[in-house]
Parts: structure tokens; C-alpha cells; sequence
């Protein structure tokens, strides 16, 4: 890779109305990277057979990609800590199984962490970031701001993608990691990477 | 007569075959310890809640295989969502039976929501399983074995029993004891090198 890429400063655009929830504060550059497609390629070429997830809109593309993959079965979650089970018991069953989760589900899956702790459970969590960068919504910042420590404190190894080119490599890194060493290890794709919307660009969606 | 949680699982575990079995965190854990532990049972000490998830994962890993998720109704009150998870995926080969004693019965036998009139079975049904049944006597029991041996699920049974303190029958602790232990005896030693 060249030179690293640098978001560039943009000009903040008002609408009519002008308000914080209505601007676009760092629209993502033209994806020259398809983060997702190489994420999802990851998957598919390590084996992962489930894929848990609960919706984010950062991981929409990768959750499709892996809903059309016939060698993925994926199963939709009520919440977060559904995906640590499903994940322990797959593994009990011999396959391997990545979670998909925005970073306020981090927050759900903490007790159950304990588990994949105690029994040494291989697992991959790819957590698309609310809440960290450049965020309009206040009610995902604790979360967000608190992920990494979160994960950390009960022991899972925390990579962090802060560029589209980072993304791929890190679930390939850390799928390793997690199933060469019995244990957890979570990529937290930045909102440098997703792009920060707007409330009225998400609702659009 | 009211049923007795140990004669219960005894009975749902009888010449249980290839059966893999997910024992719910406390009390149901040591009832199937007390039908007598086996390398195919995996036992929780912990991840309350959890444990039809994994029955669920386990019976995606192991479709040609039956799995038995057996669990009290206080750790599955904690993860009502995944009767509509489980509901969504439709695993065939997944039974999930809650031994309802209406107490959570490792912490002073306080009263769950069941012993309220929570109808755990009619949540199964309405989330999709492929039958949900409340048992009350030892016919009932009797006639989940179909169920959780050969006929097409999701299964869900919710079984009232009797709120009795019994003697602690307890598997090993060692989380990743018990994962490797499972995992051996159904994947081969190989597993273990994996």
C-alpha cells in the first residue's frame, strides 16, 4: 500500500435545518476497498460453517455476502449473547462460528464471555464501532468508548481496523489468533472505516 | 403425584444412544450428572441463559446427530429469546426441555415467573417449535422419547415438578475439561489437536 490514507477535513454541509442530526460529519471516501467482500472471503476460506449475528448497518453488506454463501449458515439473533452460545455449542459440535455485532452489543455479551473463557472456546467477533468516532447518537458513546476495555477485561484479544485495507487482514489475524489459541479475539471496525451517518442518511438506508 | 425432577431426567436420559445432551446451569446439570455423567453431556456451571443457544449450535454442527438441551425454568427465562431464534432456524434434530420446578432453586428457592402462570410452552409454540408441550405426569415424560429421539423438531416440553431441595450430584468443574472431553468422544481424538 502507499501512502495510508488520510480522512481529509471536510466542510460541514448544513441543511435547511442546519442541526447536528441532520449533517453528514465524515462521509466515508468511495470504497475503493470492499471491506466486506474481503471479510467475507476470510470467512469462507478459513471455514467458518455459522455466522450469529444481530443487524448493524456497517455489517449489512458482510451479512448478506454470508446469507447467499451455502457453506454459511446464518442465524439471526434476538440479542448478542444468543451468538455466545451458539457459537459454544458449534464448536462443541465441531464447527466454527463468527459473531457479527455493532459495539452496544458488546455490552450483551459480557457475563456469557466468561464461558468462552473458562472452556477456551475459539471465537471471531467482527463489532462494527458506534459511539467512537465522530458519533451524532450520545446514547452509543459510553458503549462505544468502552468496547476495547470491555473486552479486554474479560479477556478477549482486541484488534482494531481503522482503514477499509485493515479490515481483512485483522479477521484473518485474529481468526487465528482465536482458534490457534483456544480463546476470543474481537476486530472493532472503526467508524473511519463504516463512515459516520447521519440520523437521517441511516434512516434512509 | 406430582413428578420428581431426578426420576424425570433419569427417565429422559434412559438408553439415551448417540443422544448429546446440554445440561442447563444448576439444578438440571446435577440431575444429569445423577443419571450419571457422560463425556456427551456437557454440563454448565455458568453463561446463565445460555444454554439453548448451544443446543442450537450444536444441532447446526451435528445435523445427523439428536441434541437434548435440558434446563430449568429459571435459566430459561433468561434466554426467552432464543425459543424465537431456535424457532426461526428449525433445527430437526433439537429437543428442549425445561424442568420446571417454578423456583430458582440454587439461590434460596424464590419464586420464578412460571409460578406465576408464564406459559413457557405456549411461547415455544407461538415462536415456531414444532410441538410444545406441558407435561405433569410420568405418561408425559414417557411420551417425549419420540420426540427427542426420532421426530422432526424443533421439540420444546416444559415439565412441572415437584420445588424439592435433592443432594448435589456434581460433574466436573473444569470448563475446558469438559469441552474437551465432549468434543473427543464425538469428533475423535483428533479433536483435540484441532
Amino acid at each position: 500500500m502507499g501512502n495510508p490514507r488520510r480522512i481529509a477535513p471536510q466542510p460541514v454541509r448544513h441543511d435547511s435545518r442546519g442541526s447536528l442530526e441532520s449533517r453528514s460529519l465524515n462521509a466515508p471516501i468511495a470504497a475503493e476497498i470492499d471491506w466486506p467482500l474481503a471479510a467475507h472471503q476470510v470467512l469462507a476460506r478459513l471455514g467458518f460453517g455459522v455466522v450469529g449475528y444481530v443487524p448493524d448497518a456497517g455489517h449489512k453488506r458482510l451479512i448478506e455476502l454470508c446469507q447467499a454463501d451455502a457453506r454459511m449458515r446464518t442465524v439471526v439473533l434476538t440479542t448478542e449473547e444468543e451468538g455466545i452460545g451458539l457459537a459454544a455449542g458449534a464448536w462443541l459440535g465441531g464447527a466454527k462460528c463468527a459473531l457479527l455485532m455493532q459495539s452496544s452489543g458488546v455490552g450483551n455479551i459480557v457475563n456469557a464471555l466468561g464461558m468462552v473463557r473458562e472452556c477456551r472456546i475459539p471465537l471471531l467477533v467482527l463489532v462494527t464501532m458506534r459511539g467512537e468516532y465522530g458519533e451524532f447518537n450520545p446514547w452509543q458513546v459510553p458503549m462505544g468508548q468502552a468496547t476495547a476495555d470491555v473486552l479486554r477485561a474479560m479477556g478477549v484479544a482486541v484488534q482494531q481496523a481503522n482503514a477499509a485495507a485493515e479490515v481483512a487482514l485483522h479477521a484473518d489475524a485474529a481468526a487465528r489468533l482465536a482458534f490457534g489459541g483456544y480463546c476470543a479475539a474481537a476486530v472493532l471496525i472503526s467508524q473511519r472505516v463504516i463512515g459516520i451517518k447521519s440520523f437521517l442518511e441511516q434512516a434512509a438506508q | 403425584m406430582t413428578l420428581q425432577r431426578r426420576e424425570v431426567v433419569k427417565t429422559l436420559l434412559a438408553d439415551r444412544g448417540e443422544l448429546l445432551v446440554v445440561a442447563g446451569l444448576g439444578s438440571t446439570a446435577w440431575d444429569c450428572t445423577a443419571a450419571g455423567d457422560s463425556a456427551l453431556t456437557f454440563p454448565m456451571w455458568g453463561a446463565m441463559g445460555c444454554a439453548a443457544m448451544m443446543g442450537l449450535g450444536l444441532a447446526l454442527a451435528q445435523p445427523a446427530r439428536r441434541v437434548l438441551v435440558l434446563t430449568g425454568d429459571g435459566e430459561m427465562l433468561m434466554g426467552l429469546g432464543s425459543l424465537a431464534t431456535i424457532g426461526v432456524q428449525k433445527p430437526q434434530n433439537l429437543a428442549l426441555v425445561v424442568i420446571d420446578n417454578e423456583r430458582y432453586g440454587e439461590t434460596g428457592m424464590q419464586a420464578t415467573h412460571t409460578a406465576h402462570g408464564v406459559d413457557l410452552a405456549v411461547m415455544a409454540r407461538a415462536s415456531g417449535f414444532a410441538t410444545g408441550v406441558l407435561v405433569r405426569d410420568a405418561a408425559g415424560v414417557a411420551a417425549l422419547r419420540p420426540c427427542i429421539h426420532r421426530d422432526k423438531g424443533p421439540h420444546f416440553a416444559q415439565i412441572k415438578v415437584a420445588a424439592q431441595k435433592v443432594p448435589l450430584v456434581l460433574p466436573p468443574r473444569d470448563g475446558a475439561l469438559l469441552k474437551n472431553r465432549f468434543r473427543q468422544a464425538l469428533l475423535g481424538a483428533s479433536a483435540a489437536l484441532e
